[in-house]
């Protein structure tokens, strides 16, 4: 059965998650991973939904959300996915420093190319500081003091700084 | 901080208040003055801070000045040398008006402080007056020891201390080792925006 992306964008206000959620439920729809932010004071969600309805009739279900405007609503189908395991060692990025054009792009390279698996990231830029964090797994493989060699080179010609530790999960 | 170490004190004993507290010796002999505080991405807050002769009248100046500056913005517990534009070992700390403090130290400042040992990591929220416009979730020693130099006199004290006031402590030993909470932030949703400074 394949499953929904559905996103929501747009001008926030409060009640837009219980609005799109009561209209899933009235559609039957499962909601399962789901995140919601704000980008620059802008509502964002974007979730996954199990449940095997057309997506056109999903999309027409919540075009009520997008009538004034404010809100942008896109539902694509997708085929259902195993989650992804590469096997590797979670790491947190943290990058911080003046900004600029291509720092993501820059430092996510760098991870890419030792085969560095970004799971979750959050940018900020607030005045001229521009933050990232993320989630990294990397392969057991790889050498963590190569990779922050490397990642300090490249922060180091975008004018930021860059750190990578592993995460230290305490099981109770 | 009374004598070469200070001691944990306990709630029981040193209820908090603002009142109960004393002026650190060196700070009666100079008067500091309030100086702007730099903000994030200023190149002073990211590099390791060089070590100072805590003899050193400019050095006693310096942490006078830190104590003003501390005490003239709303919320402030700590403020360390290169929040004020300069890369020196050197921080003042005053967590006694702060809701969540247990033991407290009042108003002192250290230089070259150094970590003697950290235990009981807990994560907890923290913001800075140098990134005015996010806060995060850094984990830190709730049991914390910590040796350094009085401004002045240079004797070497240790505080031990816990909760509240050693966060505060590491977030500003962090400042002198040219880190922000931003470098120690636990993951990708342990960054918040915030509107306003308290």
């Amino acid at each position: 059965m394949d499953e929904l992306a559905i996103t929501v964008v747009g001008h926030d206000r409060p009640g837009i998650i219980a609005d799109v959620a009561e209209i899933l439920a009235q559609l039957a729809l499962n909601l399962t991973d789901s995140t919601m932010t704000r980008l620059r004071g802008h509502f964002a969600m974007t979730l996954v939904c199990a449940g095997g309805l057309d997506p056109a009739a999903v999309e027409a279900a919540l075009a009520p959300l997008a009538a004034a405007g404010e809100l942008a609503v896109t539902v694509r189908p997708l085929r259902p996915e195993a989650a992804a395991d590469f096997g590797g060692v979670q790491h947190v990025l943290n990058v911080h420093g003046a900004d600029r054009l291509g720092i993501v792009a820059g430092i996510t390279r760098v991870v890419a190319d030792f085969g560095g698996n970004i799971t979750d990231l959050t940018t900020r830029l607030v005045d001229e500081l521009y933050v990232l964090v993320a989630e990294v797994d990397l392969p057991s493989t790889v050498d963590l003091e190569t990779v922050t060699g490397a990642l300090r080179e490249a922060a180091e010609a975008l004018g930021v700084e860059a750190s990578l530790r592993p995460v230290e999960t305490d099981l109770l | 901080m009374t004598g070469d170490t200070a001691s944990a004190r306990s709630e029981q004993s040193e209820p908090r208040s603002r009142e109960r507290k004393t002026e650190p010796a060196w700070l009666e002999s100079v008067e500091g003055r309030v100086r702007p505080v730099v903000r994030a991405p200023a190149t002073v807050l990211s590099r390791p801070a060089a070590e100072v002769d805590p003899t050193d009248p400019a050095v006693v100046r310096l942490a006078a000045d830190l104590v003003a500056t501390m005490r003239v913005s709303p919320g402030c517990v700590g403020l360390a040398a290169p929040q004020i534009a300069e890369p020196a070992h050197v921080f003042a700390v005053d967590v006694s008006a702060h809701p969540k403090t247990r033991t407290c130290h009042g108003t002192f400042a250290l230089c070259n402080a150094q970590v003697v040992s950290a235990t009981q990591w807990k994560t907890g929220r923290e913001g800075c007056m140098s990134v005015p416009h996010l806060t995060g979730d850094v984990r830190r020693a709730n049991r914390l020891v910590v040796t350094g130099a009085v401004p002045g006199s240079g004797r070497i004290v240790t505080v031990t201390t816990d909760g509240f006031e050693a966060r505060a402590l590491q977030h500003e030993l962090d400042h002198c080792a040219g880190l922000l909470f931003v470098d120690r932030v636990a993951g990708p949703h342990a960054i918040y925006a915030r509107k306003v400074y308290l």
